[in-house]
């Protein structure tokens, strides 16, 4: 197992442009890191300059204290698994499994003690006679995992291995490579555009954005705490409303922000350094907007449209204050377009926004909030 | 129903084309070999019949294996055959990988420069090459014969195998350098045995010009420990005399290697011109 350090790790291919600019990032060791982002934004590069197969132009990619910048991917002592599945069509699974192994020389008990190790692990054990093309999605992405564990590397590389799979086998394959993981004490990357897997698999979540890091952090600093508004609006599902509005009074323990349509917020973030007058950007999640008076800022607003999930009412409002929200409305309450709501939310669940998109310091974040709810 | 009756018909159509295909290209061949098993006087009182016991007669072949080296030119061409076949896949293949899976400096150009050689005969520079083999000496060689053949066979080789390798999904190669293959070991145990059906398919349509050629061993190696096949069978064909019988039975033997080399390939033949076309 390994300790992977990138340090302004660069990459550009015509010399001008870079794809990724400056990236820093520690992954210690037996950690489950999630590379997440939008299509482009430099994650899977990112993955191959790991992995080896993308020459890094600058910085320095340190594994177990190895600067590995121009070791070929073989020596780094990683394994990747492909979104493909990239198994090797004419080689049975046993083979497939076997040929990286007998190509680093080893022997031939100790080929076939990993692979009914990995088979039993993946439970695959009653395929390793069949040729790729006999197995399903699934199963061929298990046989392309269990290459990856008998190489037993310092570090496992996952390229979107979920996105080939439909639905519901992708939420199993999602639950065994968490327990992989607990049970291999691995040190995984994995590279998603899916934020549910990002959420669930990660200990750490790496957002990516044009070729920067946006935000690394647990899945619920991310969501609780969202370092500036592209990450807010990309954690979380719906997305985070946003509000543009002006600074009526700030100081360490709040702020009053006048939004846009004349209606004035009090929120709990740590206001110090700015002053009366700036612009500033209100977020709030659509589940933190409750159907009732409770919370301390209120709010009245038509029904527009209703998505019914059956657990939840997904509500977009637009607001008397002229502005439109989505709201995560209890599912068992019947509500119609155009009816008139009236919503509330505390002042602590509120995230403000400077006029350069960074998020300031939310005084209480976490939890608290929805513990409050419930009690 | 019309719509049945008007895809039946096409579909008769199309078969009756074929047919008519087929028996204008095997005619030649069955008349060949039929007449090859009979008298010379069977074969001029009446070339289009069956061997009957009056006309069979195996004279052709006893004369052709027993009194001429014709067993020698037999293995002449197969020598020539196989060898520049061997190179020609071994080298095309490896060029067609590089050329493929590889970026270098000029790559662009080194790939026209070998499709032009599909556009012009290289029998246009027989004076040439005539020149060279006499300076190289190696006029009445089968290695200079080799050359020849493995310089006009690789053009069309390569273009063929390339594009197929193209459809190698790009992941492959990626596992296998995951994997600590090197890049030997990946174009001979990955690539090589996923393009097999472009390989059968190269090699049939790369063998039989060869094997059929007159041109080259005429020029290049008439000597009579060089001959080839095609080249052996003039030797029964006289300005005032031919002696059909000899001439007919060597070339029913001279089909027989391309027979069994089509029967060997053919299935692999078969999903090679398809692959693309079909998923």
């Amino acid at each position: 197992m390994a300790q992977v350090s990138l340090k302004n790790l660069k990459k550009s291919y015509d010399g001008k442009q870079d794809v990724l600019a400056s990236i820093n990032l520690e992954i210690d060791d037996g950690e489950f890191t999630v590379l997440v982002g939008p299509s482009g934004c430099g994650k899977s590069t990112l993955l191959r300059m790991l992995s080896g197969l993308e020459e890094i132009t600058a910085g320095d990619l340190v594994i177990d204290n190895v600067r590995c910048n121009d070791l070929p991917p073989a020596k780094r002592g990683i394994a990747m698994v492909f979104q493909s599945y990239a198994l090797y069509p004419h080689m049975n699974v046993y083979k497939n499994m076997a040929f990286g192994l007998k190509i680093h020389g080893a022997g031939k008990e100790e080929i076939e003690r990993r692979i009914k190790h990995a088979a039993g692990i993946l439970k695959i054990d009653h395929l390793l006679h069949r040729l790729p093309r006999e197995l399903s999605g699934g199963q061929r992405q298990r046989v392309a995992i269990g290459r990856a564990i008998v190489r037993e590397p310092k570090l496992f590389l996952f390229d979107e291995p979920l996105s080939n799979l439909d639905a519901a086998l992708r939420v199993q394959t999602r639950l065994e490579i968490a327990k992989l993981h607990r049970d291999l004490k691995a040190t995984i990357v994995y590279v998603t555009h899916d934020q549910v897997e990002a959420m669930t698999l990660g200990d750490k979540i790496v957002v990516m954005h044009d070729g920067h890091i946006q935000q690394a952090g647990t899945p619920l600093e991310l969501y609780q705490q969202p370092a500036n508004l592209f990450v807010a609006g990309f954690i979380g599902s719906p997305k985070m409303n946003l509000v543009e509005g002006v600074i009526a009074d700030a100081s360490a323990t709040g702020v009053t922000v006048t939004l846009a349509g004349g209606q004035t917020l009090r929120t709990e973030v740590d206001g110090t350094g700015l002053t009366a007058g700036g612009r500033v950007t209100v977020g709030i999640r659509a589940e933190h907007l409750w159907e009732n008076h409770s919370g301390s800022e209120q709010f009245t607003g038509t029904v527009n449209l209703v998505e019914h999930l059956g657990e939840a009412n997904f509500l977009y409002i637009t607001l008397s204050n002229g502005h439109d929200v989505v709201v995560r409305g209890d599912g068992e309450r019947e509500v119609a377009i155009g009816d008139n709501v009236s919503l509330s939310a505390p002042s602590a669940s509120f995230h403000v926004f400077n006029h350069d998109g960074k998020a300031l310091r939310r005084l209480k974040p976490g939890n608290m909030v929805a513990a409050k709810r419930v009690a | 129903m019309t719509k049945n009756i008007g895809k039946l018909s096409a579909t008769a159509f199309t078969q009756l084309i074929l047919a008519l295909f087929t028996l204008v290209s095997v005619f030649p061949i069955v008349l060949i070999i039929i007449n090859a098993f009979k008298s010379r006087d069977g074969i001029f009182d009446n070339p289009l019949a069956f061997p009957t016991p009056e006309t069979f007669s195996l004279v052709g072949f006893t004369k052709v294996l027993d009194k001429s080296p014709f067993l020698h030119f037999f293995g002449n061409s197969l020598t020539v055959t196989l060898v520049s076949l061997v190179l020609i896949l071994l080298f095309a293949a490896m060029a067609a990988w590089a050329l493929s899976e590889y970026k270098f400096k000029g790559s662009r150009w080194l790939a026209i420069y070998l499709a032009f050689g599909i556009m012009v005969p290289i029998r246009l520079g027989t004076v040439s090459i005539l020149e060279l083999a006499v300076k190289l000496e190696l006029v009445n060689t089968l290695t200079i014969l080799i050359l020849v053949y493995v310089a006009q066979g690789l053009p069309l080789a390569i273009m063929i195998l390339s594009e197929f390798m193209q459809q190698i999904p790009k992941e492959l190669k990626e596992a296998a350098r995951c994997d600590g293959v090197g890049e030997f070991k990946i174009f001979f145990q990955i690539i090589l045995p996923l393009i097999r059906p472009a390989v059968a398919t190269v090699a049939v349509f790369t063998m039989v010009p060869i094997w059929n050629d007159l041109w080259f061993p005429l020029i290049l190696a008439p000597g009579e420990e060089t001959q080839t096949v095609t080249l052996g069978v003039q030797q029964f064909i006289g300005q005032y005399v031919t002696d059909w019988n000899a001439v007919l039975a060597s070339l029913s033997l001279a089909v027989l290697p391309v027979l069994v080399m089509y029967v060997f390939a053919s299935r692999q033949l078969i999903r090679g011109i398809t692959a693309g076309a079909v998923k």
